[in-house]
């Protein structure tokens, strides 16, 4: 059993998308595609599974927002009811107005940097990871799809060329 | 391409014949090459600037506030109008891409990346005001909420200027992060391009191993458009955060509900007037005019007028609602504006803003390079003044005339400013050597829709069905 995949090669994103398609029709499983910019649809041309990080985007802003209303409830409440400037700190809900916009900044803090950490951790991004883009032109001009090879090699390498590839190689992967 | 249908009435945003390759290349040429003589000369001037501010602080700090000019009466002047000035300019770039992502703008694309900078650099800059014009800066962590042996002492939720903490150390990080990820693919780019051993180092590190997967772009398209949903609200409270510093206050001329909304057009108004400056001139020296052009400038002037034209109903609406409350210190608050000694601040700022912006609604005058760089630089004086008005009007002379008095600036005032605009110029132009100054890989995402070329191509091609069906499918 060889681990050998096919690297197409194209220079334009419509071509690209159209032997998406192609590729799809012909149930050849296509086990990654580099760009070197956002191709609007492609993932749905591929089929890939939409993403959820904005889901747990919302989650870690109600996160946030409770952190903020029991640290200010912990605070000004319970810790040192003081009277600062004739502020009612007999309850949190009678001087809510004034925690409206910590609560408010922290929901975003939250919100915003644990998603970012996670698109960093789930994309596998960080500052000494080695790039694994296989052709360096990708983060240039061209668009590269990756495809698992299995049956007739040369018959898959002919079935390439003709959807409009500018290369097409055979890499044996390890 | 004919999926990338866009009506003809839109004007190319990529001027020249440009394809893919030939963004990576401008993009990347200001990188790759060397500095000119121009540029080590604005350089060493920033750094001048700079270094004279470093010694204006050094000197504050070691000897006392009472260095500065303000005084037992107008307790904030200089450090407050710099610290909101600043942070109003780093506005736009917050604006330009996350409201303009928000509404599809594509004329965004080209000036995001430096817009974002700004907003970083002067964000920077604003932070070092709170900081510094503490009587003892060395004890500025106690404002944070930190368990500690005194009982644990915390610190009090109800004060603006906390909230100032949190909304600028949120906004400062959250910009950061949006700006660095926007980054990832360029640096990759640059990464991908790099001749010597320590470019392809220095850029493997920073894109983080970007690889360009489609994967990886679904998710950071995600998560820009939720960051772009996340900072939008953000930059509104914080410079309505900055805003309630005056606000709830009880001071006549501070004290009224007009502010936050007031604040954050004037945030708007003098952010465009900045990234204008910047772009007109950065645009000419790194070769950027085909993707930075007179277009994006009008656009920018557009905005500039319609935040100029809020601004000045802001003022108007104030004036009314001083004359209407039947108020007397209110009243004498504005009459004081206009006619007491600081008129000319207040006759400058309202020129400034509310007359130079409505220029504007000329074709001729909004399209010129020359008038927008003018302008630009006029707008920014009169915001600067406006907070200057804003600040030390209402304090110099408020409820006991016994306690009247006026403010005269140091220079160790005027150096600490100087300084904070060296630092800010000699972070900006080590961006622009070092960074990718356009977002190329959202310009290249534009490029079949927007560019000159395509534009061209499509219109020899003429209008073919296939484009309708392959729409409906969205």
């Amino acid at each position: 059993m060889s681990n050998k995949v096919i690297h197409v090669l194209y220079n334009d994103d419509d071509i690209l998308m159209d032997a998406v398609k192609q590729t799809r029709a012909a149930h050849h499983h296509i086990e990654e595609i580099y760009t070197p910019f956002p191709v609007h649809g492609l993932d749905k041309a591929m089929g890939l599974a939409p993403t959820r990080i904005a889901i747990c985007s919302f989650l870690y802003g109600l996160v946030g927002l409770s952190v903020a209303t029991a640290m200010m409830n912990f605070i000004m409440i319970h810790d040192w009811p003081q009277d600062i400037g004739g502020k009612p700190s007999f309850s949190y809900i009678q001087n809510m107005p004034a925690f409206v916009p910590v609560m408010f900044e922290m929901t975003v803090f939250f919100a915003a940097h644990l998603m970012v950490i996670t698109f960093y951790m789930r994309s596998k991004l960080w500052p000494f990871k080695s790039a694994e883009n296989p052709d360096l032109r990708t983060t240039d001009d061209h668009f590269l799809m990756e495809v698992a090879v299995s049956g007739d090699e040369s018959q898959l390498v002919s079935f390439f060329e003709n959807t409009g590839a500018v290369e097409v190689k055979v890499i044996e992967k390890h | 391409m004919s999926s990338h249908y866009e009506a003809p009435i839109r004007k190319p945003l990529i001027i020249g014949d440009k394809n893919y390759h030939d963004v990576t290349v401008d993009v990347a040429a200001p990188v790759e090459g060397r500095a000119n003589k121009q540029w080590w000369i604005a350089f060493s001037i920033a750094l001048a600037a700079f270094l004279w501010g470093v010694a204006c602080v050094s000197y504050t700090v070691g000897t006392g506030i009472g260095t500065w000019g303000s005084n037992k009466t107008v307790g904030w002047a200089w450090d407050i109008t710099n610290f909101v000035w600043w942070v109003g300019i780093g506005h736009a770039g917050t604006l330009i891409s996350a409201v303009l992502l928000l509404f599809r703008q594509k004329w965004r694309m080209a000036i995001n990346r430096s817009a974002e900078a700004m907003t970083i650099f002067s964000v920077i800059q604003a932070a070092m005001f709170p900081v510094f014009h503490m009587g003892r800066p060395w004890l500025a962590y106690w404002v944070m909420p930190i368990p500690n042996q005194f009982g644990s002492l915390w610190v009090n939720f109800n004060s603006p200027l906390l909230w100032d903490v949190f909304a600028i150390s949120t906004y400062l990080s959250v910009s950061l992060v949006f700006w660095w990820t926007g980054l990832l693919p360029d640096f990759a780019m640059l990464r991908d391009r790099a001749i010597t051993p320590f470019a392809k180092r220095v850029y493997s590190i920073v894109s983080f191993g970007w690889s360009g997967r489609a994967k990886d772009w679904q998710r950071f398209e995600e998560v820009s458009l939720v960051l772009a949903g996340l900072a939008t609200p953000l930059v509104l409270s914080v410079h309505t955060i900055v805003s309630f510093d005056f606000a709830t206050s009880v001071i006549p001329g501070w004290h009224t509900t007009i502010l936050p909304p007031y604040f954050v057009a004037g945030a708007i108004f003098s952010g465009f007037a900045m990234v204008n400056t910047l772009l007109i001139i950065m645009r000419k020296l790194s070769n950027l005019e085909a993707y930075i052009t007179v277009q994006h400038i009008e656009l920018m002037n557009i905005i500039i007028m319609i935040t100029g034209s809020i601004v000045g109903v802001a003022y108007i609406t104030e004036l009314f609602i001083a004359w209407y409350s039947g108020v007397e210190y209110e009243q004498y608050a504005f009459l004081n504006r206009a006619t007491g000694p600081y008129w000319w601040s207040y006759l400058l700022m309202m020129t400034c803003n509310v007359v130079s912006p409505q220029v504007m609604w000329f074709k001729k005058i909004r399209t010129s390079i020359y008038v927008s760089f003018v302008i630009s630089i006029v707008v920014n004086i009169g915001m600067w003044f406006e907070r200057f008005v804003i600040i030390v009007t209402s304090l110099h002379r408020d409820y006991l005339p016994s306690s009247w008095t006026m403010f005269q600036p140091t220079f160790v005032d005027a150096g600490f400013f100087i300084g904070t605009i060296g630092f800010f110029f000699v972070l900006f132009l080590l961006y622009s050597r070092s960074f990718p100054v356009i977002a190329q890989a959202e310009v290249k995402s534009i490029m079949k829709t927007s560019s000159e070329t395509y534009k061209k191509l499509r219109e020899q091609g003429g209008h073919d069905n296939h484009s309708h069906s392959e729409h409906n499918h969205h």
